[in-house]
């Protein structure tokens, strides 16, 4: 009985807090402060603490458990069969600008692409479409070579602008796939319809294929065409995986304690929805 | 130098960003601010043009210069690049001297000329979306064989004859229950999109996360540091 009524009491408490939450929201759309999105707030400041707790760990030098992405461990590998065959490494940052976060994802993976070819001297050539881009990637691949000490080796076309037009650069890097028949493609970004243009080509040309994106309708095209695909959120974990820098294992970390509490709220969702409180509960996660 | 100023400019511009968004645009400085920036991003990336154009002159013109195999290709960017530019800083009223009376010349040689190519790149899709779909499906194993009988049927329900065809079946072989759409409903509504919004959420939970370690100045890759 108590136990019946700790529920009902909670379940009104509930109901209450988020009529008072979507009343407020109505009223404030002239107010200096968004109440509407409190909710997104408090989503913010949880994800931040998590982040900032784990990377706090990894400063004190708690141990981090990474799981292994065969993808990223399979780069070494493709620029090694690269060097051996001679040919060029063929990298991809995206189709998007420069304030994509997945553009800038695929830069961070270039960095390290780049260190790998200055190390064995395997020719490098990335594509892309805009110039901010052309910029980013120039940047970093120079500083790859510096640090490898091999900056005599680098040139400023290794990085080279293409086409602003999505079929037009897909266009030239499908005819450069079939003319230098590069031994590795690697595409880490953000794609849309080229996709499959893309590593269709790739593999008719006989490269070996590692594609990483974080849109999901693009996903099951690089599946089919290449070796190795990072999915979703594993593209934005390569920069901190190949750096192995504890720091940025944390993040990671922090990343993960946010998904187990949204795997609670989902479990807690789907229950309160079967008890038939699911729309108040939905309610609160409104995005405004 | 190099490190600190671009992890300040990052740190600032997130922080616009973040904090705008909590707040009404229209009453407050942020709101301002944030727009402001993005007018910048504009004015940067147009300036940014021009090193787009060098690359792809300097690019193209080196393997014409050195007769690189493919050169012809090389020297028909170059010449289609000037082609383009030339009739864009033409005023429009001189297009009638070309006897195109709508628009100008920049928008014929676009519009007749650029898009149909582009038009023709994305038609070519069909051919490999076919040809990965036969890699992709074929039945080697069990898991295999599910993959390619669910997407036989998800296929078959997309396009008119394959749905009439199931609907058929269904009120031949069921009593007029339509098994097919169920399945296929299933399929894209429960499955695939279940699916599709695990990656969503890892992958909007690992975008925010980089965003932040860019803010705070540990992750610095994407300047070539760490």
């Amino acid at each position: 009985m108590l136990k019946h009524l700790k529920i009902r009491f909670l379940l009104t408490f509930l109901l209450t807090f988020v009529a008072d939450y979507q009343l407020a929201a109505a009223q404030t759309s002239d107010d200096i402060f968004r109440v509407d999105r409190i909710n997104a707030l408090i989503t913010f400041v949880l994800f931040s603490i998590a982040i900032l707790l784990y990377i706090k760990w990894a400063k004190e030098g708690k141990p981090l458990f990474i799981r292994k992405i065969a993808g990223l461990d399979a780069v070494e590998e493709a620029v090694g069969r690269a060097t051996e065959m001679g040919k060029p490494v063929l990298f991809i940052p995206g189709i998007q600008e420069i304030d994509d976060i997945e553009t800038i994802a695929g830069i961070s993976i270039l960095g390290r692409v780049a260190k790998i070819t200055a190390q064995y001297d395997t020719p490098l050539v990335v594509p892309v479409r805009y110039p901010m881009v052309l910029a980013a990637g120039q940047e970093v691949v120079e500083q790859a070579y510096i640090e490898m000490g091999k900056r005599d080796s680098y040139n400023r076309d290794i990085v080279r602008y293409v086409a602003g037009e999505q079929f037009a650069f897909t266009a030239t890097v499908n005819g450069m796939m079939m003319r230098d028949r590069p031994a590795a493609n690697i595409y880490m970004g953000a794609f849309f319809a080229e996709s499959l243009l893309l590593a269709e080509t790739g593999n008719a040309a006989g490269s070996i294929q590692i594609a990483g994106t974080a849109r999901p309708e693009q996903l099951p095209f690089f599946i089919a065409a290449c070796d190795y695909t990072l999915m979703g959120e594993e593209l934005y974990a390569a920069s901190a995986y190949l750096s192995h820098e504890p720091l940025m294992l944390g993040g990671l970390k922090g990343q993960d304690l946010m998904k187990v509490l949204i795997v609670v709220l989902i479990i807690v969702g789907i229950i309160l929805m079967t008890l038939g409180f699911g729309d108040a509960f939905r309610n609160l996660f409104e995005a405004v | 130098m190099r490190t600190i100023v671009p992890v300040i400019v990052a740190f600032l511009a997130g922080f616009v960003m973040i904090v705008s968004f909590f707040f009404n645009p229209e009453r407050t400085f942020f709101g301002r601010i944030e727009s402001e920036v993005l007018v910048w991003v504009t004015i940067v990336g147009g300036f940014t043009l021009l090193l787009g154009v060098v690359s792809i002159t300097r690019v193209n013109w080196h393997a014409v210069r050195t007769k690189k195999e493919g050169w012809v290709y090389n020297l028909f960017t170059l010449l289609s690049i000037f082609v383009m530019a030339i009739p864009a800083m033409l005023p429009v009223s001189w297009s009638q001297l070309f006897g195109d009376t709508e628009g100008s010349i920049y928008d014929w040689l676009f519009f007749h000329v650029d898009y149909p190519m582009m038009a023709t790149m994305f038609a070519m899709l069909a051919f490999y979306i076919a040809s990965a779909a036969y890699r992709a499906f074929r039945a080697r194993n069990p898991e295999a064989t599910l993959l390619l009988v669910t997407a036989t049927l998800v296929m078959l329900w997309r396009i008119p004859m394959g749905e009439a065809f199931l609907i058929r079946v269904g009120d031949t072989l069921l009593f007029g229950y339509n098994l097919p759409e169920s399945i296929n409903t299933y399929i894209m509504n429960g499955a695939n999109l279940a699916v599709q919004r695990g990656i969503l959420i890892g992958a909007a939970l690992g975008a925010a996360s980089m965003s932040l370690r860019i803010m705070l100045g540990i992750e610095r890759t994407y300047m070539g540091k760490g």
